[in-house]
């Protein structure tokens, strides 16, 4: 689960970790407001939307007077803002961020993940601050500091003075920059994050630190012991049909084409849309109503695709193992009953009491297109949707 | 015979009373396997059926001898579930359980390395030797004994590669579902090296999928060590970066993970690519 910067920050705070003097504005009089109570100009104006690039997308600016603020905040409050990140239809920025300018000596890269390989918490910092981090990466590896620290024992001193002596933190700011990764480390810990990012770090001419961005994702399976982080989502950054889904337990995800799928189970939805595409059409959604769905579950995943106006035809694969084929095609039928379906449906059904399944759906005389095998049901929606 | 387990293995369910774990535990009993013992705190002393349950893995295998635990806790208690079959000294541990926070997996791993135990999953189907031992909720049916060794990321879509095997004729010696989630226990390269060493596999699917590089460093230990064909598929090739397709672990993050670059290491590396799901049947068995 992803955050917004201020309230990253204001979670860093609550760790020690420090950050610039800010709050969030909801208006251009929050703006202004929060404007004169920090301590003079600049004062930047950060549009708040879960996605990265928004300086370059003109979503972040520098005010030196109140008027600035005053115009800024008008100006990106409701824009559209578009990064590598929203995709061309951007996301409307709601909120932002007002926030005492920095002097800056130094722009920094600091950031600790889960690393799969190795099972164990990497720190990634660099002196190239402020940059694309993957192209630094890739461009010049040897800039790129990596700490793998023991989930058991936890970040030692001698890491963090890694981290501190090889971004060439200058001696007045060590003890601070120490304390910092230290907090923001027990910060990773404590509330289950999957990524903290923190670009850039900046060192300022008074010698302070502090973090001048913060993107923090959370674990989503871990969120049941957050209760306090689940207040932090904001559905306004989620697709409705998204949040519509997660309600009934539905891993969804709405994409740009026109052929509607829905599966049971993870990597075979995955390989669907696959074959769609292979098949010279384009997948408008992933949909897996998991291993062991409901007929209601499955009638929802109907009611949330069909909803859809972009989705001119269906694919519904189902390799029933837990979820038995007789439960799936029940919920076909009461979605059928309840919402009407209006688009091509092509099924494959197969494994567990298919037969009963397939009896369910041709008794209900629905006007749906079987397929025998993948291959089959691929060419079919297809030809439905030329 | 086969990798990690045979028709001698002795199991026990962790989770054995809840509604999962007795439907899967019937299941895997007419199956054939062997379930000696069923574990949920606190309703020692009862039976599910005829198998007996105690209130704590190390008395289960103290008095029956179990060598395997099957898990079905609720992801809240999956670590501690796996961490104490571990330590009651069970050779082979099976996590069915989807949604174990990945901090608690990373602590699991680290402790795991000081015992002496496999770990597969979690959030897998579990592993079949096709007549012999199920320990997992996929359809036993569909199986059928043979020389092929299937291992893969996913479940149902397993399903579907060893449906396909089978309607053409192709057995399976083992298959294994290693879990969609970025950190697990056993790994591809593991499970590679068993069925390169087990004298009845003679070929090997592997199943991938977006996220993470597992794919990758498996096609290189394949070069490297495997005189067996391998047949490789991977999915989510039109999954967007980014967002997280069902399995915690398949998301691609910036540019690493992505399925043309799993799919290029498998050409790389002498893999036979399977690009289209509905034809893995028919690959394999010009392959094999």
């Amino acid at each position: 689960m992803k955050i917004h910067e201020y309230q990253a920050k204001a979670l860093f705070r609550q760790y020690n970790v420090p950050v610039p003097d800010g709050k969030p504005a909801f208006s251009v009089d929050d703006a202004k407001e929060i404007a004169v109570g920090l301590n003079g100009f600049p004062v930047m104006v950060k549009a708040q939307i879960h996605a990265g690039g928004r300086g370059k997308g003109g979503g972040v600016k520098l005010a030196s007077s109140m008027e600035e603020v005053e115009t800024l905040a008008a100006q990106i409050l409701g824009m559209t803002l578009v990064t590598h990140q929203t995709g061309p239809e951007g996301r409307i920025v709601k909120k932002l961020l007002i926030e005492a300018g920095q002097k800056i000596e130094k722009e920094l890269y600091l950031s600790l993940l889960v690393d799969r390989a190795t099972a164990s918490i990497v720190i990634m910092a660099s002196r190239d601050g402020g940059m694309n981090i993957e192209e630094v990466a890739a461009n010049t590896p040897e800039r790129i500091i990596k700490i793998y620290v023991d989930p058991l024992m936890g970040i030692q001193g001698y890491q963090l003075r890694q981290v501190g002596f090889g971004l060439e933190i200058p001696g007045p700011a060590m003890k601070q920059f120490l304390g910092l990764l230290s907090n923001l480390y027990k910060f990773f810990i404590a509330n289950d994050c999957s990524m903290v990012e923190i670009n850039p770090l900046i060192l300022t001419s008074d010698d302070e630190v502090l973090a001048l961005d913060a993107k923090v994702d959370f674990d989503s399976n871990a969120l049941y012991r957050h209760k306090d982080l689940m207040a932090l989502r904001d559905l306004d950054e989620e697709d409705s049909l998204e949040v519509e889904a997660l309600k009934f337990n539905l891993n969804y995800i709405n994409l740009d084409g026109n052929v509607g799928n829905i599966v049971n189970g993870a990597g075979l939805a995955m390989a669907t849309m696959d074959i769609i595409k292979n098949a010279g059409a384009t997948p408008a959604n992933f949909m897996d109503v998991g291993g062991g769905a409901s007929s209601e579950q499955v009638e929802n995943a109907f009611r949330i695709i069909l909803a859809d106006d972009k989705v001119k035809a269906l694919l519904v694969n189902i390799f029933g193992g837990i979820l038995r084929c007789d439960i799936f095609a029940q919920g076909v039928v009461d979605a059928a009953r309840k919402t009407g379906i209006n688009i091509p449906v092509v099924v494959r059904m197969e494994g567990t009491n298919v037969d009963e399944g397939k009896k369910i759906l041709a008794d209900a005389k629905l006007n749906l297109i079987s397929a025998v095998d993948l291959s089959d049901a691929a060419q079919k929606i297809a030809a439905a949707v030329k | 015979m086969s990798i990690y387990v045979n028709k001698d293995t002795k199991l026990l369910v962790q989770g054995i009373t809840g509604n999962e774990g007795s439907f899967h535990a019937r299941a895997c009993i007419e199956y054939g396997t062997k379930i000696v013992a069923g574990v949920t705190p606190g309703k020692g002393g009862q039976k599910m059926d005829d198998v007996p349950v105690f209130n704590t893995v190390r008395q289960a295998v103290e008095t029956t001898g179990a060598t395997a635990s099957l898990i079905f806790v609720p992801p809240p208690f999956g670590a501690d579930a796996i961490m104490e079959a571990a330590d009651a000294g069970v050779d082979l541990i099976v996590t069915i359980t989807e949604g174990i926070p990945i901090l608690d997996m990373v602590k699991v791993k680290n402790f795991l390395i000081a015992k002496n135990c496999r770990l597969i999953g979690p959030n897998c189907p579990g592993i079949i030797t096709p007549d012999e031992c199920k320990i997992g909720i996929m359809p036993g049916n569909i199986h059928k004994k043979g020389n092929i060794g299937v291992i893969s990321r996913s479940g149902t879509l397993t399903y579907e590669v060893v449906d396909q095997l089978t309607k053409l004729g192709m057995g399976q010696s083992t298959c294994i579902g290693i879990g969609g989630d970025p950190v697990n226990g056993t790994n591809f390269i593991e499970v590679l090296e068993a069925f390169q060493n087990d004298d009845e596999t003679s070929g090997i699917v592997m199943v991938g999928e977006i996220g993470g590089s597992a794919e990758e460093e498996a096609a290189c230990f394949i070069k490297e060590n495997l005189t067996k064909p391998v047949v490789g598929f991977i999915a989510g090739l039109t999954a967007p970066p980014g967002r997280r397709m069902g399995h915690a672990g398949a998301i691609i993050s910036g540019s690493s993970g992505t399925g043309a670059a799993k799919i290029a290491a498998f050409k790389d590396n002498g893999i036979h690519v399977c690009e289209n799901l509905g034809q893995i049947g028919r690959i394999c068995k010009e392959i094999f």
